[in-house]
């Protein structure tokens, strides 16, 4: 079998790209700056409202200063509508839902979850600007799907 | 039987029969779903608005059913077919196991968009559980999946009768290439298979209270990642194979070709969890594997455009051009399947390098279920392999029909519109993406959003888009029937010659390694074991709760 010095070279270069774009993402999981979200968190998806803390779905303060924010996905509304964080917030984000998959997308930053009935998805974000942060729910879930969003107010 | 060569022999009627019959099912589905595609440019952007007796979503999923899954596994079924019997020929009644296949696939097709255009299925393509459609909806999937496996059985026959009659040849290369494929997607297919029939239809009939959901998913993008190499590879059959027949050059390398598509078969298959990097229950150690292994199956694709390049050139230095102008100046771009299949390789340049941002999954966080995604695909299935397809077509109907194109012109028309369409709608796509716009939505306004308002103006280019694609799909219908329908003017010589496929250069014979499927088969198996152990582990030692799913639309 011949392989042309120049494939060679062109294999070569390719397999070298590919191979740094491995180690980078292997330096960002080890370095724990950047990895999936991969929450393994389980919950009864026919007892979500009864389950603390997803019954009162909304914010709260930890002692040591961060947040965390419960999201409950229903079709086709989040709950809460609406929520104010103060701004510089690190908040943690656990989402679920009571019925089908949702997608959980705050515009226009990482948070980005596949919600799944009898799973918690996790995600972190700190809020560096005010205004306004639409939520939208981005994976099909019906017919009211293009409907189903929410709002964060950061001030 | 006539001989053309040392590789292409005619094909008989009866074997032209059922390639053809394939190819009808596959442009009914073009047809359909090319219409409704058009419709949800036009309703994405908000310029129509559906009518509630045929809402947007059962659209979307007539859409991408008839397209992703049927239009492409019927062409290429019937062109692996035309592969096979055309390089071993060996008219044999094994063809009734092809045709058991087709009707399978047939019923199965029908089954399944009968209740889509019913309103019992709108669960789009990927049937994410536990959005709960029609039973009948899910065994015609199962149908039309398990129709491809008597097609497998058919050449695996006919090519143990070949090697049996030369012993100590390599296999031909284009039914080298089908096996593959289609070794591949036997693998991936028992994923969707059990997720369907062991999973999803004792659900839909009622008879277990509730599903895994996350089992369906790993199971179903066990199945939906390979899926796309097996329409790739399905382009990649004309790309190897009949791209250099068209130049009149031979094959760049028997060998190579051969490697290309073993690292497909090895590596297709242990990837699909890049599709999960937002799902919880697969820890963050399997998704960098998965990355890994995603990042390595770039390489036999880098392979494919090198040889390809090398096919330009040969021919150009036929015609004593060089440089990089000269060989694309001197290429035959009158001819609309040679057209065609080279603007479908240029488009793939795109799809490709998309493909490598989207298996990051640093990258995923900010488009995962975006219009990005939605970009990505047309401008790989829709555009590389479905143009691809579509040109080809241009030089199987004079060979099945016995019939000269209706319009040649016009023919080169439809490759162009196209191309142009399709780029078009899919980078107005990926910036739609870029700047936030969620995937599978009927319209946006999201209570008079800003972010959503900035969205439109590539909502109508998409838009733009979409109808010039559709009136690609107009010039190829006048084509195709003006064919069909007119007398027959080339000699039976002239027809078989329209579409062969290439010879390897003399003494260019690939090692005998690169000839055994059933060994790149089992190293197949044993690195998915390596890719799935771990998160099949971590999911049955988990409590996991079935969810009773529901109807939502």
């Amino acid at each position: 079998m011949h392989i042309h010095r120049l494939e060679k070279i062109f294999l070569g270069l390719g397999v070298i790209t590919l191979a740094a774009f491995f180690l980078i993402l292997i330096a960002l999981q080890v370095g724990e700056s950047f990895k999936p979200p991969a929450s393994s968190m389980t919950i009864d998806p026919t007892k979500v409202a009864s389950t603390a803390p997803f019954d009162r779905p909304g914010l709260r303060k930890l002692p040591n200063g961060s947040y965390e924010a419960y999201y409950v996905g229903q079709v086709f509304f989040w709950r809460p509508s609406t929520l104010t964080v103060p701004l510089g917030a690190k908040v943690r984000f656990y989402v679920t839902s009571t019925d089908v998959v949702h997608g959980f997308l705050i515009e226009h930053t990482d948070v980005n979850l596949e919600v799944m009935p009898g799973w918690v998805s996790t995600a972190t974000h700190v809020f560096r600007h005010s205004g306004d942060h639409l939520i939208v729910c981005d994976q099909y879930c019906g017919a009211g799907h293009a409907d189903m969003f929410a709002h964060i107010v950061v001030k | 039987m006539m001989v053309l060569d040392r590789m292409n022999t005619a094909t008989t009627s009866a074997q032209r029969r059922l390639i053809f019959a394939h190819l009808t099912v596959a442009f009914a589905a073009l047809f359909i779903g090319t219409f409704f595609g058009v419709l949800q440019t036009l309703s994405h952007a908000n310029a129509i608005q559906m009518p509630p007796w045929f809402d947007y979503y059962r659209m979307l999923t007539a859409h991408g059913v008839l397209l992703a899954l049927v239009f492409t596994t019927f062409f290429i079924t019937g062109l692996s077919h035309l592969a096979v019997y055309q390089t071993e020929s060996y008219p044999h009644r094994s063809i009734a196991l092809g045709w058991l296949g087709f009707w399978l696939m047939t019923l199965g097709t029908v089954m399944a968009t009968f209740e889509i255009l019913a309103g019992n299925a709108s669960v789009l393509y990927t049937f994410y559980a536990p959005l709960k459609a029609s039973p009948w909806f899910y065994i015609g999937a199962a149908l039309l999946i398990v129709g491809t496996w008597f097609a497998l059985l058919e050449w695996l026959f006919i090519t143990g009768l070949w090697r049996r009659e030369h012993p100590g040849e390599r296999t031909p290369l284009p039914a080298f290439m089908v096996l593959a494929n289609y070794i591949m997607w036997f693998l991936a297919t028992i994923g969707v298979a059990i997720e369907v029939v062991f999973m999803l239809i004792p659900w839909a009939f009622g008879w277990v209270p509730g599903v895994d959901v996350l089992l369906t998913r790993m199971l179903f993008w066990y199945f939906g990642h390979p899926l796309v190499y097996f329409w790739l590879l399905g382009a990649y059959l004309v790309w190897y194979g009949v791209m250099p027949a068209i130049l009149k050059v031979p094959i760049f390398s028997d060998s190579l070709t051969r490697l290309a598509f073993i690292l497909f078969i090895i590596l297709s298959l242990p990837v699909g969890i890049h599709h999960e990097f937002s799902d919880p229950g697969i820890a963050d150690r399997w998704k960098l594997l998965q990355t890994g292994l995603t990042l390595m199956v770039v390489v036999p694709s880098l392979m494919t455009a090198f040889a390809l390049f090398g096919t330009f050139e040969e021919y150009a230095a036929k015609l004593g051009k060089t440089g990089f102008f000269g060989i694309v100046g001197s290429l035959p771009w009158g001819d609309p399947a040679f057209a065609g299949i080279a603007l479908a390789m240029l488009l793939f340049i795109f799809g490709g390098i998309g493909g490598i941002l989207n298996a990051s999954y640093t990258l995923d966080s900010t488009i995962h279920n975006t219009m990005w995604v939605v970009g990505h695909f047309h401008i790989t299935v829709g555009g590389p392999v479905a143009l691809t397809l579509l040109a080809a077509t241009w030089r199987l109907l004079p060979a099945l029909t016995g019939k000269r194109l209706f319009s040649v012109g016009l023919a080169r028309a439809q490759v162009w519109l196209w191309f142009v369409g399709m780029a078009v709608m899919s980078f107005a796509m990926h910036a739609e993406g870029l700047m936030g716009a969620p995937r599978r939505v009927e319209h946006y306004t999201y209570g008079g959003s800003a972010i959503a308002a900035a969205w439109q103006p590539y909502s109508l280019l998409a838009a733009g888009g979409g109808i010039v694609i559709f009136l690609s799909v107009i010039a190829f219908a006048i084509v195709l029937f003006g064919t069909i329908f007119s007398r027959p003017d080339v000699t039976e010589t002239e027809s078989a010659r329209a579409f062969t496929f290439a010879l390897a250069r003399p003494g260019d014979e690939a090692p005998s390694a690169f000839d055994r499927l059933g060994l790149w088969t089992l190293v197949a198996i044993a690195l998915v074991i390596v890719a799935y152990a771990g998160p099949f582990y971590q999911h049955f030692s988990e409590h996991v709760y079935l969810v009773p799913g529901m109807r939502t639309w």
